[in-house]
This record gives C-alpha cells, structure tokens and sequence, in this order.
C-alpha cells in the first residue's frame, strides 16, 4: 500500500491546496491511473450494536488513495453509522479503522484530521464565512495572517470570496454548505467525510454543488467517504459505490458495474428502476424462461424454486401486437425515451423505455407484445 | 425601511379584509388589558413615590446602611452567578450532548426550589450545614445558587435548543478543537443570549431575595429597607423605589444591547425567559 509523506505530515496547513497535488515517491507504483496522492482507509469488520439492532455488522471496506467511495443504502442501513466511526464520533463494539495503515481506533476525533461536511447545516453562527473557514487553521496554531489568507483561498475555490465577511445565517443553504466544504478542506484533511452534505439543498443547488464537490475532490486527490441515500448522487459523484443493507455492504463496485451488473436482488432493485417479471427456471438452474423467451440466468440468484426474473426498463422491447398478451396502461413522455407501463396476462405490471419516435403509435389501451433480448438476467426468489 | 417593516411584521402583512377587522378588535383588546395592567403596577408606585415624597430621596444614599447592605447583595449576586454558571452551564451543555433523555428528570429537579417554599428550604440548609459556613454570608450565595437553579436552568436550556449543539460541537472537533476550546469559541458564543437571559434572571432575584436572607440573619438589602421600615418609613420607601428603578434600567439596558448583539450575529431576541428562533434563510 502506497503511503503518502505529506498527508501524513501534521504541519501542512501553511501551503495553498494546490500544494497537495504533489504526488508521494511511493504512488509512482500504482497501477495505470497515474500518481495518486492521498491516504488509504480500510474498514475492518466493524460491528456496532444499538440495543437488539446490529446497525453495522462485520463491515469491511477498502478506500484507495484519492478515491472517493459513497456508500448508498436506505435510511437505518448503518451507513451513517460507519461514517461517524471513521470521524470518530462514535466507537465501533469490534473491528478497526485504519488510515494509512495505522488503526486509528483509539484517537479522538479532533485528534484524527479528518474533514467533514455535516448535512444539517454546521457552520458557526457567531463567525463569519471567513473565520469558519479559517477556524481549522487556527486549531492548529496558524496565525492570524496565514490563516486568513489561506481561508481567503479556499473560498475562492468554492466561488464565494464575495461572502468572505458574511455570517451564515446571512447566506443560502448551498453556500452554507460550500463555506462548510471549504472549512473541511482548509486543514488538508488526510480523508474528507461527507455525511448527506446535499440533502437539505433543493434540486437546482444540489446538482451544482455535486459537480463543485468532484472536482475539487479530484483536483485535490483527497480520499474521500461519501454517505447519501440518494442513487442518483452516488453514481454520478463516486468512483466506487457501496450498497448498504441491515450493516453489511451488499456490493463495492464502480457505478457502471453496479448498475448493469448488480450482485444482488436488492442492489438490483435499489439502484435504478427494475422489473419483476415471473420466470420459469430451467432443471438445472442455468436458463429462465420470462414472457415466453428462454435467456441464460447470472449468478447471484437461487438456482430452483419459484423467482422472478430482474429486468431494466431499456432492457426489453415492447411492440404493438394484436396477439400480444399486455395491454399499455400509461405512458409517460420523458424526452428522448418515453416509459411505458405495460399490463401483462397474469395482473403483472412492467415498465418499458422505448425510444419516443417508437412509442408514437402505443397509446394506453393498445395491445402489445413485450419481448427480452438474450442476454444473462438476475433472477430472485419471488415475493408473494 | 426595510428594518422598520421588518420590525413591524404582522401590522405590515398584507391583510386581507376579514383578517383586518380580527386584527383591529384585537388591537383594542391590547389597549385595554395594557392599561388595566399599567394601572395595576404603577398606581401602588405613584402612591409609594406620593408617600415618600420626592425630599426623601437625598436622604436615601446618606442613611447609614444603605451603601453596605446594597454592596452585600450586589456581591452576593455576582458570587451567585459564578457559582451557577460554573455548575450550570456544562452539566446543560452535557445533557444536551449526551444525555438528552435526562432533560426531563433535570427539569422536574430544577423545579423543586420553586415549589418547596423558601422557609423550609433554609431550615433544611441550616439543619445540614457545617457550622463555620453557618455563620458565613457566603452560606446565602450557596443557597441562592439552589433558588436561582431553575431559571438559570431554563434559560440556558432555551439557548442550547436554538442551537444545533450537536452538530456545532462535531464541527468544532473534527476540525481539531478540544472540549474546551469548543465551550469557549463555539458554545458561549453561541448562547450568548441564553446566557444574558439566565445573568438578568440571577441578578433580580438576588437583589430582591428576602426570607433567606433575613432568616439567615444577613443585612442584605431588601433586608435593609424592611428593617429601615421602622426608623424612617419615608426613606425606606424611597429606598426601594430607588432600587426598583435601578434594577429595571440595568436589565432593560442588557435586553436591549444584548438583542442588538445578538441580530448582528443572526440570533434571536433576548427574553427572560426564552430565545426567539433564529431566523433562517432558505436554500
């Protein structure tokens, strides 16, 4: 494992951030992405226990340096929990985080120089912008010229040297939340933890902010922890995507692969909009037969017994048919594809994306003929 | 402009008739219940300051007494607010961050001194307490501790809500600060008004506090006036007329600078007993 000697460094605060770019002697090993400064993080089977509820259970995570890793999952699936366990704020009941190597169980959260964006808003009501972002620096004994400038800087970077002198509650939650980016970032954090930081934001702001985010994080090659319940957001920000469920990672896997090839039943229906479509399995568990087309079955699923078979909506084709066995129950213009919800025989209900010139002549009430194409699909123990 | 509408919120809304006519009968109603209690508190006034007629007044700071036991109350108040604040404000501070189911038990205890009468109190205090600190005026700071308890209390609790302890605490440390140095730079800042509310609320309890006092056999000043009642009532009114204004300039003077403090910072209005909500900006 590559370590780096600035992030390591407790003193690195008097540079400008471009500083950071400055690639260790030991990343020049590292594979074909190029040098990578920054700190590696691993979660070791963290498990921690609230009452009955296994809110992290045996956890196991490893963050590259520089990458930014989000870990998704629905609301009280612990993902929250292992983000306040890396910055400190809580303790894990066994397992280890370690940074760079070194199990950081045993220091305090202040003691950790991790940077964090919360997603209630943080700032510090009784300073301004510019002393919140400075406030880090002055922790760590920065005088008053040094640090002002510093922070001077790094609201630049986020685009609000303007608000140097305002305090929060004169500015909007968006920058709200890129003073608190700028804040965690001005002590050259070793990771940079980011806790639902776009959450409170409304549409608009939150896609803004989430391009600012990346590119900075790229830019500075900070390794980086991102919680959010929001799909949408982990797969557009992150280099690799870790779906939670019930305190355990159902699958680490970039966004491309997590998408088109989810592990998973529930990381299949959790990411994206996904079918279940009753599938008949064949002897040997390899092929499933789904509205009357046989296609091979991809590992992940039960191999006998009753299932369902997983299918995206642009995954299958759907064309008017007289002898067809759906019926067109809605259909929703969505730009260049429009989304058809197709009623099978059977009271199965499935949506199909077709091209918007296709979908022209299938409005609600025709009859259709859904089809799949042969490719490996999921298939999941059916639900009743 | 701006800051006058601000101000002046509700009679400046856009009324729609209905509203307008609900708002004008309520208006009235304002004036008259205003008036019944002006009547209430100044006329017992007017008739003190007629019976201690205005001569009485220059005899007051010159009557033997007056300057000690008022400098015995102003110490016994500042001792007070030490003490509560020191106990007060981390163990409200450590129940809002890690205890926060406690609040409850916290608030029925901080109630007990109001509801057990003060006689009893003192009695049960002179029962348990070591001698030398029976004698002691220093005895009465300690017990006015207790009875200021709750409002400090309240008051700090109020402060601590409007705020988003938790958070700003995390904050604070992940960027590298110690406990303390977030009470100091992140907290007190923060609870100022809270703070100012509980300072106003000690302040006019010590200074008007008198069965503790007089069954302690201390001469502090509210003693003083009652026991000066006897010699010289004209005085003795005057005296107290005196404090009652003192008092009330010294606490409208840290509402009004402390509320001005307090919006330059984003915060809300400072009452006695609670802390307007922040005001928040949207998105």
């Amino acid at each position: 494992m590559p370590t780096n000697e600035l992030a390591g460094n407790e003193t690195t605060a008097n540079t400008a951030p471009a500083a950071t770019a400055v690639a260790s002697a030991g990343s020049a090993s590292e594979g074909n992405d190029g040098p990578r400064p920054g700190t590696s993080v691993s979660l070791r089977g963290l498990t921690r226990a609230f009452g009955a509820t296994r809110a992290l259970d045996e956890m196991s995570l490893d963050i590259e340096p520089g990458e930014l890793v989000a870990l998704l999952g629905p609301s009280g699936c612990g993902k929250t929990t292992a983000l306040r366990i890396v910055a400190g704020f809580e303790f894990a009941d066994s397992g280890q985080v370690l940074v760079d190597g070194k199990d950081v169980s045993g220091v305090p959260a202040n003691k950790r120089d991790m940077g964090m964006v919360f997603q209630s808003y943080s700032l510090f009501p009784n300073m301004s912008a510019l002393d919140n972002v400075a406030f880090g620096l002055r922790m760590r004994g920065i005088g008053t010229a040094g640090r002002r400038q510093h922070a001077a800087e790094l609201l630049d970077m986020v685009g609000l040297a303007p608000q140097a002198r305002q305090f929060p509650h004169q500015l909007s939650g968006g920058q709200q939340q890129r003073v608190a980016l700028a804040r965690a970032l001005a002590i050259q954090p070793r990771v940079l933890l980011l806790d639902e930081p776009l959450s409170a934001l409304d549409a608009k702001v939150r896609l803004q902010l989430r391009e600012q985010i990346r590119t900075l994080q790229q830019r500075l090659g900070t390794t980086t922890l991102f919680v959010t319940h929001d799909q949408e957001e982990a797969l557009s920000m992150s280099d690799r995507v870790g779906v939670m469920r019930s305190g355990k990672l159902e699958q680490v896997a970039t966004p491309d692969e997590l998408y088109s090839r989810p592990a998973t039943a529930f990381v299949a229906e959790f990411v994206g909009t996904m079918n279940r479509l009753p599938g008949e399995l064949s002897g040997d568990g390899r092929a499933v037969t789904v509205v009357g087309v046989t296609v091979p079955v991809q590992a992940g699923g039960p191999a006998s017994g009753p299932v369902d078979a997983l299918v995206r909506p642009e995954n299958l084709t759907v064309a008017p048919s007289e002898a067809g066995d759906g019926i067109v129950t809605v259909r929703t213009f969505l730009g260049a594809v429009t989304r058809l919800t197709v009623r099978l025989s059977g009271d199965t209900e499935v949506v199909v994306d077709v091209a918007t010139t296709a979908a022209a002549g299938m409005t609600p009430g025709t009859a259709v003929q859904v089809g799949l194409p042969q490719s490996p699909v999921l298939v999941a123990a059916r639900e009743s | 402009m701006a800051a006058l509408t601000k101000d002046l919120g509700i009679a400046t809304a856009p009324p729609t008739p209905p509203a307008r006519r609900r708002k004008r009968s309520f208006a009235a109603w304002r004036w008259v219940i205003l008036l019944i209690a002006g009547v209430y508190f100044l006329l017992p006034l007017a008739a003190a300051l007629r019976f201690a007629g205005l001569s009485a007044f220059g005899g007051v700071f010159t009557t033997p007494g007056f300057g000690s036991s008022l400098w015995l109350s102003v110490k016994l108040a500042a001792v007070t607010w030490l003490i509560t604040m020191v106990l007060m404000i981390p163990t409200t501070v450590y129940i809002h961050l890690r205890l926060p189911q406690l609040r409850r038990l916290l608030e029925g205890i901080t109630i007990l001194p109001i509801v057990i009468p003060p006689v009893v109190l003192i009695v049960g205090v002179l029962q348990v307490m070591p001698l030398a600190l029976r004698s002691s005026v220093w005895l009465l700071a300690i017990e006015y501790v207790v009875l200021t308890m709750p409002f400090a209390y309240r008051a700090l609790d109020a402060g601590l809500r409007a705020i988003d302890v938790k958070t700003l605490t995390e904050a604070s440390g992940s960027l590298g600060a110690g406990w303390l140095t977030t009470l100091w730079r992140v907290i007190l800042p923060n609870l100022r008004t809270g703070l100012l509310s509980a300072t106003i609320l000690i302040v006019a309890l010590v200074l008007g506090e008198f069965t503790m006092a007089s069954l302690d056999l201390q001469q502090t000043f509210p003693v003083w006036i009652v026991l000066f009642d006897q010699t010289n009532a004209q005085i003795s009114v005057a005296a107290s007329i005196f404090a009652l204004v003192v008092t009330w300039v010294v606490l409208m003077l840290i509402t009004v600078v402390s509320t001005r403090q307090s919006r330059r910072g984003g915060g809300g209005e400072v009452t006695l007993f609670s802390v307007a909500p922040r005001e928040t900006i949207g998105n």
